[in-house]
């Protein structure tokens, strides 16, 4: 069993993540492959996706063309594995409120079941890194790279939260889907990417 | 992953705090390098009022960068150019969700702390404003907002990463809807990291200090670079880009993004051209995609371009030597 991760490759920090990808994949000895897709057909051959960090409303935005959100909401409902970091994780939601504007109409995926707040931490210069913890995930110390980061302000049912900091929500997970708001491919730390990677193998068994 | 080649673990602009029992950090290379990296395959735009700001968001930029005046509009109104109102720029802070980045004059330290206390998210110390310092460049490390910084070069680009900056955009003549200066600096950048990188494979050292000593930077800076192959931060193309053809012809030549100028409000159809453009950026290696975005816009209401041969006035030069 070959796997197949794609990374949506519309804007944001695609490269790192497939990087990231690749690293966990020989680590982990799966066979895989990964690749950046941003075509419809594409994104139907995927076993998992991740979408990354970025502007969200540019990604969203930029997703309309050719229905690429159409068929990646297909994907993800038919039980695809997807992992949003940070702008990926906005995508996801249902909701998402800026903490300056107030509620946007960007394009939203509408899948995962949170309200979502944008710049959550405030700007650029309050962008921080801190040590947070996923123990349900077996992640127990992890270095959260945060860039002017959401968080989740309320989740619906069967959402599980997998970290918090400074009471705020900043990782979740239900079913087949996974958010974060902090970027695990700015490390040298592949553990979020192993873990995804294996929540893909299980979605194929 | 980043390659950090040429960061400072202890400059003045990372904040350490304790909150709520967490230490955090803040300003590291890796959240100021990392917030350019979120802009990657994306546009900014250049806008001076709040209406324009929100159409650059429409349309799908990355960012937008708050400026007095257009580089065009520099250009005709002569005298010196100096950071725009603070009042303008906490404005359109305050209506659009895409992080703001301002300008401040090459080696004004004041004018950068004046910007760094509004909270932009990135600081441009820039050639079209009129330079500051006519020999040194801000010494970005004190900052925790992160810098980007013009270069024409491969030597220029990394005497400014080691100042601190967390982004590149290899400078075109700005203002002239000629996109040729941008695109003969982002080949000699191209050329210049191809012979690094084949001295570097080379095993010859003694050579490679040679570039270090003749680019006036580090030999770690160089050696890591040409491991590298490419610049160690993100590098946007700028400078003279109008249609979204000169977007994509840029991308094809290995810029991370593109930063568009007066190209889109000295046009007569702003809108259509800021969102062409947008959609050429993205799908720039799919030409049917490309042409598409070209038919959106009226060559007949581009802005009229500049022989960048005859200007009076070459703001690339500026802030070149040191």
């Amino acid at each position: 069993m070959s796997l197949t991760v794609g990374v949506l490759a519309i804007q944001g920090d695609v490269h790192e993540n497939i990087t990231s990808t690749q690293r966990a994949i020989k680590e982990l000895g799966v066979e895989g492959s990964v690749i950046s897709v941003k075509t419809s057909e594409e994104i139907s051959k995927l076993d998992g996706l991740i979408i990354p960090g970025g502007e969200s409303t540019t990604i969203g935005q930029l997703s309309l063309v050719n229905s690429l959100l159409k068929i990646i909401k297909e994907k993800i409902e038919q039980g695809m594995p997807v992992l949003g970091i940070c702008a990926g994780m906005i995508m996801l939601s249902k909701t998402a409120n800026d903490r300056v504007v107030g509620k946007t109409d960007q394009p939203l995926l509408d899948l995962l079941d949170i309200n979502l707040e944008r710049n959550s931490f405030g700007r650029q210069k309050e962008s921080f890194e801190a040590n947070i913890s996923m123990n349900s995930i077996n992640i127990p110390k992890f270095n959260g790279v945060f860039i002017r980061a959401p968080s989740v302000s309320d989740t619906g049912s069967g959402v599980e939260v997998l970290a918090k900091f400074n009471e705020k929500i900043i990782a979740v997970k239900k079913g087949n889907m996974l958010g974060v708001s902090f970027h695990p491919e700015l490390t040298e730390d592949v553990s979020l990417h192993k873990y995804f990677i294996n929540l893909i193998k299980k979605s194929r068994n | 992953m980043l390659s950090l080649s040429g960061e400072r673990t202890d400059a003045k602009g990372i904040i350490q705090e304790k909150s709520n029992s967490n230490n955090i950090l803040r300003g590291t290379s890796t959240l100021k390098r990392g917030f350019a990296h979120m802009l990657k395959n994306g546009v900014v735009m250049d806008v001076t009022t709040v209406e324009q700001a929100q159409i650059a968001e429409d349309a799908g930029a990355v960012s937008v960068m708050v400026l007095d005046k257009l580089p065009s509009d520099v250009r005709k109104a002569g005298g010196v150019a100096r950071t725009a109102s603070i009042r303008i720029i906490q404005d359109i802070m305050d209506s659009v969700t895409i992080p703001v980045m301002a300008k401040c004059r090459i080696g004004h330290v004041y004018e950068a702390k004046v910007l760094d206390e509004t909270n932009v998210d990135m600081i441009d110390e820039s050639e079209v404003l009129t330079p500051a310092d006519e020999h040194h460049h801000i010494w970005k490390w004190d900052f925790t907002t992160p810098f980007v910084n013009g270069a024409r070069s491969l030597s220029e680009a990394l005497r400014r990463i080691e100042e601190g900056a967390a982004m590149i955009r290899t400078k075109g003549e700005p203002g002239t809807g000629n996109v040729a200066e941008a695109v003969t600096h982002i080949k000699k950048v191209n050329d210049e990291l191809r012979t690094i990188k084949s001295i570097y494979d080379s095993g010859d050292d003694q050579d490679l200090i040679r570039i270090a000593r003749e680019f006036k930077v580090s030999y770690d800076i160089v050696a890591k670079t040409a491991k590298l192959g490419r610049l160690p931060v993100v590098n946007f193309a700028a400078g003279g880009i109008a249609t979204p053809a000169d977007a994509a012809y840029l991308m094809s030549l290995g810029c991370d993004g593109i930063f568009v100028g007066s190209g889109i409000f000295n046009a007569d159809d702003a809108k259509e051209r800021a969102r062409a453009i947008v959609l050429a950026t993205t799908f720039w290696n799919e030409s049917d995609k490309v042409k598409e975005a070209q038919k959106m816009i009226d060559e007949r209401q581009s802005m009229l371009g500049l022989d960048v041969k005859t200007l009076e006035l070459r703001m690339q030069d500026r802030g070149g030597l040191a």
